[in-house]
């Protein structure tokens, strides 16, 4: 803009140099005001926001660490003793089968999830089958559904004495199946659940991953003769791994804290049997008031959460290179 | 491209495209049906849970069990409205739904459009902020937050369970990712036109992303909608109960009465069916990747 104003720099050399000369500071004080002008905005921008991360977020992190390490109880002082919450909570059998149940728990509702949501995205994608508008709106209902209610539908359909699956399994001459007070088969309705109800938000992920991917490719296989299996597996799935990894690791984040379900479903139970970590938190915490020891558990939830995803990410890593 | 090519491929396409449908009658017929079957197994606990709410109690564990009530009545649904409180947990979500989703998308507008588009150290340094948000989650984070909540005298009111939703990771990266997209021209015309800052924001970005507004607004309803470990921790008086911990405390209960519990249950299912068939291509055609990939 400098330049134009001044013509003169197609004359002689002595004055193109003596052209930029006073330009250049110039620049300078423009760009350094051009910064400076833009820190009141983006601050008033992100105020909110910054406000409540540290009320939230910060504030809570911080605290919790420190009552971590304390006996507090929620009112009076917080008397500090050391590890104490830690290795209470090592020691403890019933944090150590809230532990496995969950990782038990994760293990079978993740990889039925990410079956299901691939299955139905490829149904709902694919030119062969038909009716998928109302099919699309029927596999995204339960996503409407809360996890309370959907642990009522599911315990209304798996009740001992009354549900639906243990009257079509007596009239099929079969006899009751204790879906309620058999901590196993407890869980796998809780299992079932999850999975029913998780599918939807992944299919809409895999849907939009499956769409994206080139149709070329697929036109390039055929004309070599490759069947739809063969196509799947050496080109669908390649070209959805960023998706899927996503997928899995929001999917086993999410199992890893689920509470809601198996308190609609048995309560957590038969018992504490089906106690999850959140539920065994909660209840360390809310119900005997033991705010130290929860957050002891609670930081130990996050460093499982932590490695997890660490390795998750390692691994995605090491597949990439 | 398209026009000068189109002439000579059609018909080539068309007589593959025949031949195949002939050869590939069976692969429909199989991907069909099993479709339908899993539209069977996704909708028909729906079905049976909607159709036994509107059975009378007496008939709810009659052997033997049918599918379709013989005498339908509505006698749950008004039952549980006036006697289980729902109409008052009712208004208690609507109430922080309502405000937590125009308080979210307001924060994760600023703040996206923020991140999108001002290039100072610190904005990038609260973008990994925000990002971190998500490895620690409220369940996590259970008791010390309830503590903050309590120290800032918010225990207990509805807006304990507002305040601290307002902050979402996927809605802020959903909107910085959309304003990274808008091109870097606009917002440099606006400057040499004058107009300040905030008012780009205001009145020329702000207008542009209302698909993402919408996408937002639909996804945040149902995160509040259907909460329930945060609300229950936070909300103490009855009175103050929203609809999920409402439903909780009746199958809580010793014996669970399955006719109020049908009915509430339904009820509370409503208004999140009626805003998803409403606004069905916002959540369908959403490009969800954007507010989680990054």
């Amino acid at each position: 803009m400098v330049d134009s104003i001044h013509p003169t720099a197609a004359a002689p050399s002595t004055e193109v140099r003596r052209g930029p000369e006073p330009v250049k500071p110039r620049q300078q004080r423009w760009r350094r005001r051009r910064l400076n002008r833009y820190t009141g905005a983006p601050l008033v921008l992100i105020s909110i926001n910054l406000l409540l991360f540290v009320t939230f977020f910060v504030w809570p992190a911080v605290t919790g660490l420190l009552y971590s390490f304390t006996s507090y109880t929620g009112v009076g002082t917080a008397p500090y003793v050391g590890a104490d919450n830690y290795q209470r909570l090592l020691e403890d059998e019933a944090f150590y089968s809230a532990l496995i149940r969950t990782l038990i728990y994760t293990a079978g509702v993740v990889p039925l999830t990410i079956v299901l949501s691939l299955g139905t995205a490829v149904l709902l994608v694919t030119d062969y089958a038909k009716g998928k508008v109302v099919a699309r709106i029927i596999f995204f209902l339960p996503w409407l559904i809360s996890p309370i209610i959907v642990g009522v539908i599911w315990r209304w359909m798996f009740g001992e004495n009354f549900g639906l699956v243990n009257y079509v399994i007596t009239e099929l001459g079969g006899s009751e199946v204790s879906w309620q007070s058999n901590a196993n088969l407890s869980l796998m309705v809780v299992i079932f659940a999850a999975a029913w109800a998780g599918t939807a938000f992944n299919m809409l992920l895999f849907v939009a991953a499956l769409k994206n991917v080139p149709t070329s490719y697929y036109e390039a296989a055929s004309l070599d003769g490759a069947g739809s299996w063969a196509k799947f597996r050496n080109i669908t799935l390649p070209a959805i791994a960023p998706t899927t990894f996503i997928v899995v690791l929001l999917s086993i984040l999410h199992s890893m804290k689920e509470y809601a379900l198996f308190a609609a479903i048995n309560d957590g139970g038969p018992g504490t049997a089906n106690n999850l970590l959140v539920q065994y938190i909660y209840t360390k915490g809310f119900e005997r008031a033991q705010i130290g020891y929860a957050s002891a558990a609670s930081f130990v939830l996050m460093l499982i959460l932590m490695i997890v995803a660490i390795v998750q990410l390692s691994m995605n890593r090491r597949k990439e290179s | 491209m398209a026009v000068t090519t189109a002439p000579p491929r059609p018909p080539a396409l068309r007589r593959r495209r025949k031949k195949g449908t002939t050869g590939e009658l069976p692969k429909k017929v199989w991907a069909t049906a099993i479709m339908w079957l899993m539209v069977v197994v996704y909708g028909f606990p729906v079905l049976w849970f909607l159709l036994s709410s509107i059975k009378p109690a007496g008939e709810l564990f009659s052997y033997p069990l049918t599918l379709f009530p013989e005498n339908p009545t509505l006698k749950g649904f008004t039952q549980a409205w006036t006697s289980f409180d729902v109409a008052q947990y009712f208004v208690n979500t609507l109430i922080v739904t309502v405000a937590a989703t125009l308080l979210t998308i307001v924060a994760s507008a600023a703040c996206g459009y923020a991140l999108a588009k001002y290039n100072n150290w610190w904005i990038k340094a609260f973008t990994i902020c925000i990002l971190a948000t998500t490895m620690l989650p409220g369940e996590v984070l259970l008791a010390p937050l309830f503590l903050v909540v309590r120290d800032l005298n918010m225990y207990n009111s509805l807006s304990a369970v507002v305040v601290p939703a307002v902050i979402t990771a996927t809605g802020t990266f959903m909107f910085r990712q959309f304003f990274l997209t808008v091109p870097d021209d606009l917002l440099e015309a606006a400057r040499i036109d004058g107009s300040g800052e905030l008012s780009t924001f205001l009145r020329i970005m702000l207008p542009l992303s209302r698909p993402i507004m919408l996408t937002l607004a639909i996804f945040s309803f149902q995160w509040r909608w259907n909460d329930y470990i945060w609300p229950l921790v936070v909300l103490n008086d009855p009175s103050k109960y929203t609809l999920q911990i409402g439903v909780a405390t009746i199958v809580g209960a010793e014996n669970v009465n399955w006719s109020v519990l049908l009915g509430a249950s339904v009820l509370s299912m409503i208004p999140l069916v009626l805003i998803y068939l409403v606004f069905q291509k916002y959540v369908m055609n959403a490009d969800i990747n954007a507010g989680l990939k990054d």
